[in-house]
Parts: structure tokens; C-alpha cells; sequence
């Protein structure tokens, strides 16, 4: 090996004259990007994501231009026009109509004549709303505990680690369904913030919450492992305090990771709040989301199949784009990573 | 074995201390966060002052929160604990549900455990093609799926159209072995999908990583066929991670996982209940539930971390010396 910055001899004359192309500095950033970008697979569901947000995002225009009606609405004794033929909404029988070409119930009725269609917007709005809102909280709660107990190590990482192993030990159905159902009995008051049993929040919270290791522990351990390099000793020996070394030295190191865990975070925040609402330990009435949606269909999966199938549907399809576009940017951002979230 | 024996005390203590902290919270979770009187939830609707002023005194209410935390910890030791709703014994359900949740998750582990290495295998030898990209395909499906949803459908189109097999309900493993087994299989599929999932999808990484390790190459030098280099080589090596995560994983699903499924099949397990309590908001259940779940977590969390250190001598040796 020649010593560093030796020239090697017989170098190629450099390059004259203006047809020449300049070698480009390329940053990791954007070849992560070249990656990402060469992966069609993950670029496509990426973009599924998008469609399925700015869908939900287009509720209150489907609402008031196409169907008439709003997602509590109820329409239970009226007629539509079908095909020329007077239909009941709900049948005698109790059966709702099923999804067919027309403006209003285009994706049918359910039990009480609400619009599925309507319904499945505002749900989706609601379900994304909580997954992305729990994924901030983890991530803040995750990245600040991880940066705190790799920076300081010792004794504050290790009363951090255990406080993770004791919330890791809580299974997280079960911890969700208590706090889901101990927070709705009167709801949450921490001095001066009080939140309704029936609030967004309260799920938010708690599925932020119970998350919070899974992320937390990977985090940590990087942090551990950069907290070894010589950027560091060399910024600590600069003079920089702990917090300039955690946020300038640390952080911009994690963003990748961070980027990753956030993404497989919301589908997996998804599926909990579907699985909560599930159970009656999360999203509660006014409210609907695509998980309680499901729960109301759940008895009518025989005489009306199309009401859990739509909302399952779109969960599914929500986690599928999240997981697969996450994995590619994994692969991104850091090609040799095992990077895994746990359900 | 040097030091094993004082790991495992190590561990032990640990896993006690855990417990201890776990059930602090717990009794937090119900006691302290709930805006609401127990007394009242006890005496219902109509429940005059004098009752209410002697269910509080029955039941300890009016005592100071750590003397309640150490009642209700003896209750739960010595299997007292009663639910408010129907003041049945918390224990006995428990108990009762315990045999319908082994036998849940205990088939179902096995089913995942198998069909996730024959998948992660399938998926790691044939990389790239396009058997690997359906198997990664259908894994990402099956991760996507909500478990209850699968439970509803896989009960109405297999076992009510179909008619192959019987719906709910459980059958004692002692009373009629292969009844036992009719009424599981599709709640044992249930439960297994995510995982099968998962632990293909991990294999398939750990397997492609190992193929490159020198020993491998050694391996195929010496002459061995393909078959036995990636059978004896491959993926011994491979399974070492995931033999941990079943671990935990099964821990897990024992320990309150198993929920959803129970719930959908309408089996008599611990998740079951779990449910149910959820659904009449009665607290004392949960508690026992959720340190019953949290025991079984922590303790096969203790169990994989004894396993890798009998395996790794450099793990009890450096728990020793910190």
C-alpha cells in the first residue's frame, strides 16, 4: 500500500478542454437516491402511499361534490335510484346495498345507511392521521433516549435500558388494550392538558408509547457504536458540550436510520390501531376509523362481505406500500443495514 | 461451565426486578390513571351513598395507594383477585384459559416456526428469481394482513362455504385428539401467517450474508455437493438468530399475543378473557392478565438470554465482569 495521498505514478494526463465531463462529487445522500431510484418496485408503492394520503385528503370533496352525504349520516328508511329501480339503502332484512356505479354508496351502504365510500375517506384520514402522529412520538422518545443513554453510557444507560426492557416486557396488545381501556374510562389529565376518554389522542399516545423500545434499543446501540469514533473524540476534545455533540455529530449519523424505522413505523402503527379499534380499546365513536370500520362489519361478514373488505383492503394496501417502500429505502440508504421492526 | 451458574442467578434477579417494576406500573395503569370510582362501577347505576361508602371500605379503596399495591399484589399471588364486573375469581379464569392458549400457540409456533424456514430457505437459494420474488411477495402480504380480519374470512370462506373445518369452539386436547386438532388448524394459521412472514423474510437476509463467510467457500472447496454446503453449512449457521426470535416471539404471543385470535375464533383462552374485560371495563382481569402475559415475556426473554450464553462463553464472562 502506497502512504496516503502518494501520487501513483503513470497517471492519465488530466482531461483538457470543454467536452470533457468533470467528475461529480457525489454525496451519500444522493447515491442513496441513484439506489432508491434504480428500485421501480419500491418507488411504485411509494407512490401507492401518496395516492392513498392524498385519496384520503380528498374526503370532504367526495363528500359534498359527489355523494351528498357525510360520513355519520345516517339514510337508513331512504331509496336510491338503481338501474331505474327504487332501492331500499338498508333492505328490510337488514342487509345494505352493496358497491355499485352510483355517485352516492359507490362503494354501498352499511347497517345504518352510511356510506361506506364517505366513511372509508374520513376513516382513512383518521387511521393515517394515528399512524403518522404515534411514529412522531415514538421516533422523538426513541431517538432522545437512544442519544442520551449511547452518549452517556454507564449508569444513565443503564437505568434507561432497563425502564425499555420493562415496557418491552409488557405485550403490546394487551398494553395497548389497558391503557386504551384505563384512558378511556375518564381520559388523560397531566396538569394542565386534559384529554376526552374519546380523543384521537388517546390511541396516538399509546401506540406512540408502546413502540418506543422496538426503536429505541437499535438506536442506542448505533449510537454506541458511533460514540467509538474519532469525529466524536475529535469534536469532544474541540470543546463541544454533550448536547452539541448529540445533535451535530450524532444525529445527522441516524437521520437514515431514523428515516427507515419512521416509515415501517407508521404501517406497523396502522395495524395496531386497526387490531385496538378491533377490540374496542381505540378509536372511539364520534370517530371512525378504517379499524372500527372493520369491527362494525364484522358481524355482517356473510350477508354484506363489501364492509369489511373495503376498509381491509385499504389497511392492507397502507402497510404493503409503507413495508415495501420502507425496505427499498433501507436498501438505499444503507445497503448492508438489518434494520427490523417488530410487531 | 465457568460462570454459568452465576448467570443464571444474575438473570434470575433480573427478571424478578423486572417483574417487581412491571408490577408497579400495572397497578398505576388501573389504579391512578382511570378518572373514575371503582365504588361506583361496583354498586351500579342506582347504588345509594351507603352502599358506595361500603364497597369503598370493603374493598380497600379508601386506603393510601401503596397499601392498595400490596393488597392487590397479594391478591394476585395468592389468587384472589375478583373481577369487579362479576366478581368471579381472576385466577380460575385464568387457569381455565390456559390449556386453550398452549395449545393455540404452541401449534401455531410450530407451524411458523417450519413454514418460515422452508419459505426463507426457498427464498435465499433461489435469489432473485422469481420463486424468491413471490415467496417476498406473499411474506410482505402476509405482514400486511390484520390478523383478526384473516381470522374472520379464513372462518367464513374454509370453514363455513367450504365446510372443512369445524368453526370455533375448543375440543380438550384429552377428550378427542383429533377434534382437538380439526378445531385449531385454522386458528393455529391465523396466528401463524405474520410470522411465517417475518421469519422467512429474516432468514432469507441471514442465509445470503452467510453464503459469503470464507467457511463456505471452504466448504465448497472440499468438495461437498450444493445440497449438503447449503443444508449443513448454510443454514445451520443461519437459523441461530432465528431460533432467538422464536424466543422471544413465542413468549410473546403466549404472553397476550394470541389476543385477536382467540377473540375471533371465540376460543376459551387467556386472550379471550383478556378481551372480554376489555369490553366491560373491568380492571382487576386485566391486571392479572397482563402479569400474567408480562411473566411469560420476561421469562422466555431470561430463557434466550441463558441459551446464547451457554452458547457464547464471551457473553457470561463479560456479564461477569461488568
Amino acid at each position: 500500500m502506497p502512504p496516503a495521498g502518494a501520487m501513483p505514478t503513470g497517471e492519465p494526463p488530466l482531461p483538457v478542454g470543454d467536452d470533457v465531463e468533470m467528475i461529480e462529487g457525489r454525496s451519500p445522500w444522493y447515491l442513496a437516491y441513484i439506489r432508491l431510484r434504480r428500485n421501480k418496485v419500491a418507488l411504485a408503492f411509494g407512490a401507492l402511499f401518496i395516492v392513498i394520503v392524498l385519496f384520503c385528503l380528498a374526503a370532504p370533496l367526495w363528500s359534498h361534490l359527489v355523494a351528498h352525504t357525510g360520513p355519520n349520516q345516517n339514510h337508513l328508511t331512504e331509496k336510491i335510484d338503481i338501474g331505474g329501480k327504487e332501492t331500499f339503502v338498508v333492505a328490510p332484512n337488514g342487509i345494505p346495498i352493496g358497491p355499485g356505479l352510483h355517485a352516492k354508496f359507490l362503494l354501498g351502504a352499511d347497517d345504518n345507511g352510511r356510506d361506506v365510500m364517505v366513511r372509508l375517506m374520513y376513516g382513512g384520514r383518521t387511521s393515517i392521521y394515528i399512524g403518522v402522529m404515534a411514529a412522531f412520538i415514538t421516533t422523538f422518545f426513541a431517538v432522545a433516549i437512544g442519544l442520551i443513554a449511547g452518549y452517556y453510557r454507564g449508569w444513565t444507560d443503564s437505568v434507561l435500558s432497563r425502564v425499555l426492557d420493562v415496557i418491552w416486557a409488557f405485550p403490546v396488545l394487551l398494553l395497548g388494550i389497558a391503557l386504551g381501556t384505563a384512558l378511556s374510562v375518564g381520559g388523560l389529565k397531566i396538569g394542565p392538558l386534559e384529554i376526552a376518554g374519546n380523543s384521537l389522542w388517546i390511541p396516538i399516545i399509546i401506540i406512540g408509547f408502546v413502540y418506543v423500545p422496538y426503536m429505541a434499543r437499535p438506536i442506542r446501540g448505533e449510537v454506541l457504536a458511533l460514540r467509538e469514533k474519532e469525529f466524536v473524540e475529535a469534536a469532544i476534545a474541540q470543546g463541544k458540550g454533550p448536547i452539541r455533540v448529540m445533535f451535530s455529530e450524532l444525529l445527522p449519523n441516524l437521520i437514515s436510520t431514523i428515516i427507515v424505522f419512521f416509515t415501517l413505523n407508521i404501517a406497523n402503527n396502522m395495524l395496531l390501531e386497526a387490531a385496538l379499534s378491533f377490540l374496542g380499546a381505540g378509536v372511539r365513536p364520534p370517530n371512525s376509523s378504517w379499524g372500527t370500520m372493520i369491527e362494525e362489519g364484522s358481524d355482517r361478514i356473510v350477508t354484506a362481505p363489501h364492509l369489511t373488505l373495503v376498509p381491509v383492503l385499504m389497511i392492507v394496501l397502507t402497510v404493503l406500500a409503507l413495508n415495501v417502500f420502507g425496505d427499498g429505502l433501507r436498501d438505499a440508504l444503507n445497503p448492508k443495514a438489518k434494520i427490523r421492526m417488530e410487531h | 461451565m465457568e460462570g454459568m451458574g452465576r448467570f443464571i442467578i444474575r438473570r434470575l434477579v433480573g427478571m424478578a426486578a423486572v417483574l417487581f417494576v412491571i408490577s408497579i406500573l400495572v397497578f398505576l395503569i388501573f389504579n391512578v390513571i382511570p378518572n373514575s370510582d371503582p365504588a361506583q362501577r361496583i354498586g351500579g347505576k342506582n347504588a345509594n351513598p351507603e352502599l358506595i361508602a361500603r364497597i369503598n371500605e370493603d374493598w380497600g379503596f379508601n386506603d393510601p395507594l401503596p397499601q392498595q399495591y400490596v393488597s392487590t399484589m397479594k391478591k394476585v399471588f395468592t389468587g384472589d383477585l375478583v373481577s369487579y364486573q362479576n366478581q368471579r375469581n381472576v385466577s380460575d379464569q385464568i387457569e381455565k384459559g390456559i390449556p386453550v392458549t398452549f395449545s393455540l400457540c404452541i401449534g401455531a409456533g410450530i407451524i411458523w416456526l417450519l413454514l418460515g424456514i422452508v419459505f426463507g430457505y426457498l427464498s435465499a437459494v433461489k435469489a432473485g428469481q422469481a420463486t424468491d420474488r413471490s415467496l417476498t411477495i406473499l411474506a410482505l402480504i402476509g405482514i400486511s394482513l390484520p390478523v383478526f380480519w384473516l381470522g374472520l374470512v379464513l372462518q367464513y370462506y374454509i370453514g363455513n362455504k367450504l365446510g372443512l373445518f369445524p368453526i370455533g369452539d375448543y375440543v380438550k386436547f384429552t377428550e378427542d385428539p383429533l377434534q382437538w386438532v380439526n378445531h385449531l388448524i385454522l386458528p393455529w394459521f391465523t396466528l401463524a401467517v405474520l410470522f411465517i412472514g417475518f421469519y422467512s423474510r429474516v432468514l432469507r437476509s441471514n442465509m445470503l450474508d452467510v453464503m459469503d463467510e470464507d467457511y463456505v467457500r471452504t466448504a465448497r472447496a472440499k468438495g461437498l455437493s450444493e445440497r449438503q454446503v447449503r443444508l449443513k453449512h448454510v443454514l445451520r449457521n443461519s437459523l441461530i438468530p432465528v431460533i432467538t426470535l422464536f424466543g422471544l416471539d413465542f413468549g410473546a404471543v403466549i404472553g397476550g399475543g394470541a389476543i385477536l385470535t382467540e377473540t375471533v375464533y371465540n376460543l376459551p383462552g387467556v386472550g379471550q378473557y383478556a378481551g372480554q374485560s376489555v369490553a366491560s371495563l373491568d380492571l382487576p382481569p386485566l391486571i392479572g392478565i397482563t402479569m400474567f402475559g408480562a411473566f411469560f415475556i420476561v421469562f422466555f426473554n431470561t430463557i434466550v438470554d441463558i441459551v446464547y450464553a451457554y452458547l457464547d462463553p464471551r457473553i457470561r464472562l463479560g456479564a461477569q465482569a461488568a
